[in-house]
């Protein structure tokens, strides 16, 4: 169905529909095609550089990946063996004292297919910053409770949501799904219409599920 | 015999061998509450262990009205989820429906126009009194209080009327559509909206004067619940809570959004960090709200209420994340798109979710009762809370 809306996705020029139609009866639609991808390219993320950016990078080299800013909005992409001490440095040193919110994304398609994201806020100086790691399926992250206590029920929820398990946590169970539950609804190959079968005929006695 | 029997029954036991679980014992006692619990506000089971009646320790178990909305949001358009978002905080949809049109308008790199701003500054702060009201009403019940649900309902009806009339809903308003608003303010919206700032504004004094100084509330809700501005900070604690701690920050001030600069209003905070202290904060916050409809109402500009926005929308591969004030606290998404006409992943930072991670520190060595008194001053909506 998107496909056939493509049409309309242009809308800036405005009032050439109709003028449109003459040349498409003479000439194959070909030259309106080139004409499409001038649109989508939004704009792509800048380089951030700050004194924390340069001091990072200076740390850490090429374990810090990206530094970046999208819409106004900084962020670090990071390997995960560096992590948890990245993350306290920007609490301790640099006053990002307020986790936010702790989720993750996944992406099937790539080696490493789950990012955590970790959106934090400075208080003193009324700044966010995104840190942003990618992991492999199976493979744990280190938790981030012992920086911030707010991140106990945000890494449950990625664990119950994703099925990422979380080192050192101190009570890694799921908080949103019943704890005898199957399946990690929020990865991309878990279907929206799945659900634990088993689990809802023993506790809840449908048969056929719903 | 039968004398050597009751002889052996009233000896004392040798210390080693006596049981430490007798009744007369203060011994731990495992206590359930909810999920059907009428203090609860919906659906929230705490499993408290008690020494008496003092809290050694709870667990929130949440999670009965989950309804997936995240694993919805990637199934649907952007324009589809629209709806969905005002059944998470259902007393505050205006808010979420603010947030959410605000996140893909960033996404999108739009922005709405003027007037379609100022009309969702007045929409939202009237939720707040609206969301506040019912807090208000619920939590003194909850207390004890039960003439207060009675008045701040009646006056939560007049909210209520003006989003019936403006949209048609009551409660799952749908508002606000990406890029703006679909509806224009319908004929003497503004003459409605300055008479209800009139009716409301005695209506809060009324409000106080049946609780601020009443000795049974002030008893049941000074010194209750304290938590610390620094504890708030850890906890990632939000909205009036941590105002009340004492930590002057308000997402409409600190990082504006919409067309909050334009106006002029305080942020009310508290000093100690207790439920009386998060009470007087959202009673001040009820009356900031009405100062900035006074002045959106006065200043609202002419012009469209939609900006340009393609039919379908597809924004750009990106994400970002955005935030507002809600009623219960920060409330954010986090979206990001792979270009389609759907969400890769949308995220919510539900206010509720975190803010009520932090009751166990707020009643732990308090009495079973507070524990009551605290769940109605976090203002939770479970809603939210389990998405």
């Amino acid at each position: 169905m998107p496909e056939e809306d493509k049409p309309v996705a242009p809308p800036s020029p405005p009032g050439a529909g109709q003028s449109g139609e003459t040349p498409a009866a003479a000439a194959p639609p070909a030259p309106p095609k080139p004409a499409a991808p001038a649109k989508p390219p939004g704009p792509a993320p800048v380089p951030w550089e700050s004194e924390l950016v340069t001091r990072l990078k200076l740390q850490y080299g090429s374990a810090v990946a990206e530094a970046s800013t999208y819409a106004g909005q900084h962020y670090l992409v990071v390997e995960k063996p560096i992590l948890h001490d990245l993350l306290e440095i920007l609490r301790d040193q640099d006053g990002y004292d307020y986790c936010v919110d702790v989720t993750a994304v996944h992406d099937p398609k790539r080696e490493q297919p789950f990012a955590l994201v970790y959106i934090l806020y400075s208080f003193a100086h009324n700044t966010r910053v995104r840190v942003k790691t990618w992991i492999r399926d199976g493979e744990s992250a280190p938790t981030v409770t012992d920086l911030w206590p707010t991140a106990n029920w945000l890494e449950r929820e990625v664990y119950d949501m994703f099925g990422i398990r979380f080192d050192g946590h101190p009570d890694l169970k799921r908080i949103l799904l019943p704890d005898g539950w199957k399946g990690h609804p929020l990865r991309k190959d878990h279907s929206i219409l799945q659900q634990d079968n088993e689990w809802v005929q023993i506790n809840l006695g449908i048969e056929s599920g719903q | 015999m039968n004398d050597e029997k009751t002889a052996r029954v009233l000896a004392p036991l040798p210390p080693e061998t006596a049981a430490p679980n007798t009744f007369l014992d203060s011994n731990e006692l495992i206590i359930n509450m909810g999920p059907q619990h009428p203090a609860t506000h919906g659906v929230l089971r705490v499993i408290l262990r008690l020494d008496g009646e003092k809290v050694l320790g709870l667990e929130c178990v949440i999670g009965y009205l989950h309804r997936g909305v995240e694993k919805i949001a990637e199934n649907r358009t952007y324009a589809m989820f629209n709806p969905y978002v005002d059944r998470m905080d259902y007393v505050a949809a205006v808010s979420n429906g603010l947030g959410y049109c605000e996140a893909v308008e960033k996404l999108m790199h739009a922005e709405a126009p003027p007037r379609a701003k100022y009309i969702r500054v007045i929409l939202t702060e009237l939720n707040r009194i609206a969301s506040h009201q019912l807090w208000l009403g619920t939590h003194a019940l909850d207390i004890g209080a039960v003439t207060p649900l009675f008045y701040t309902f009646r006056d939560r009806e007049e909210v209520l009327k003006i989003f019936e009339k403006y949209c048609g809903a009551r409660l799952t308003t749908h508002a606000f559509r990406i890029g703006g608003c679909l509806y224009e303010t319908y004929d003497g919206f503004e003459k409605e909206v300055r008479k209800f700032c009139d009716f409301v504004d005695p209506k809060i004094d009324e409000y106080e004067e049946l609780l601020t100084t009443n000795r049974i509330w002030v008893e049941r809700t000074r010194g209750v619940g304290v938590i610390s501005g620094k504890d708030c900070i850890a906890l990632g604690v939000t909205g009036p809570v941590l105002r009340a701690s004492g930590v002057q920050w308000d997402l409409r001030k600190a990082q504006p959004y919409s067309a909050y600069p334009d106006f002029e209003f305080d942020i009310p905070t508290g000093q100690r960090g207790d439920t009386y202290d998060r009470y007087l904060v959202r009673m001040a916050e009820m009356r900031q709200s009405i100062r900035i409809i006074r002045q959106a109402v006065e200043r609202i500009p002419e012009g469209p209420i939609m900006a340009k926005i393609p039919k379908v929308i597809k924004p750009p591969v990106g994400e970002v994340y955005h935030s507002i004030e809600a009623p219960k606290g920060e409330l954010g998404y986090f979206i990001v798109s792979d270009g389609t006409t759907q969400p890769y992943r949308l995220r919510v930072r539900p206010p509720s979710f975190v803010n009520l991670q932090a009751l166990e520190l707020m009643v732990k060595g308090q009495l079973v009762a507070d524990v009551v008194a605290v769940i109605g001053t976090l203002d939770i909506v479970l809603g939210e809370i389990d998405r």
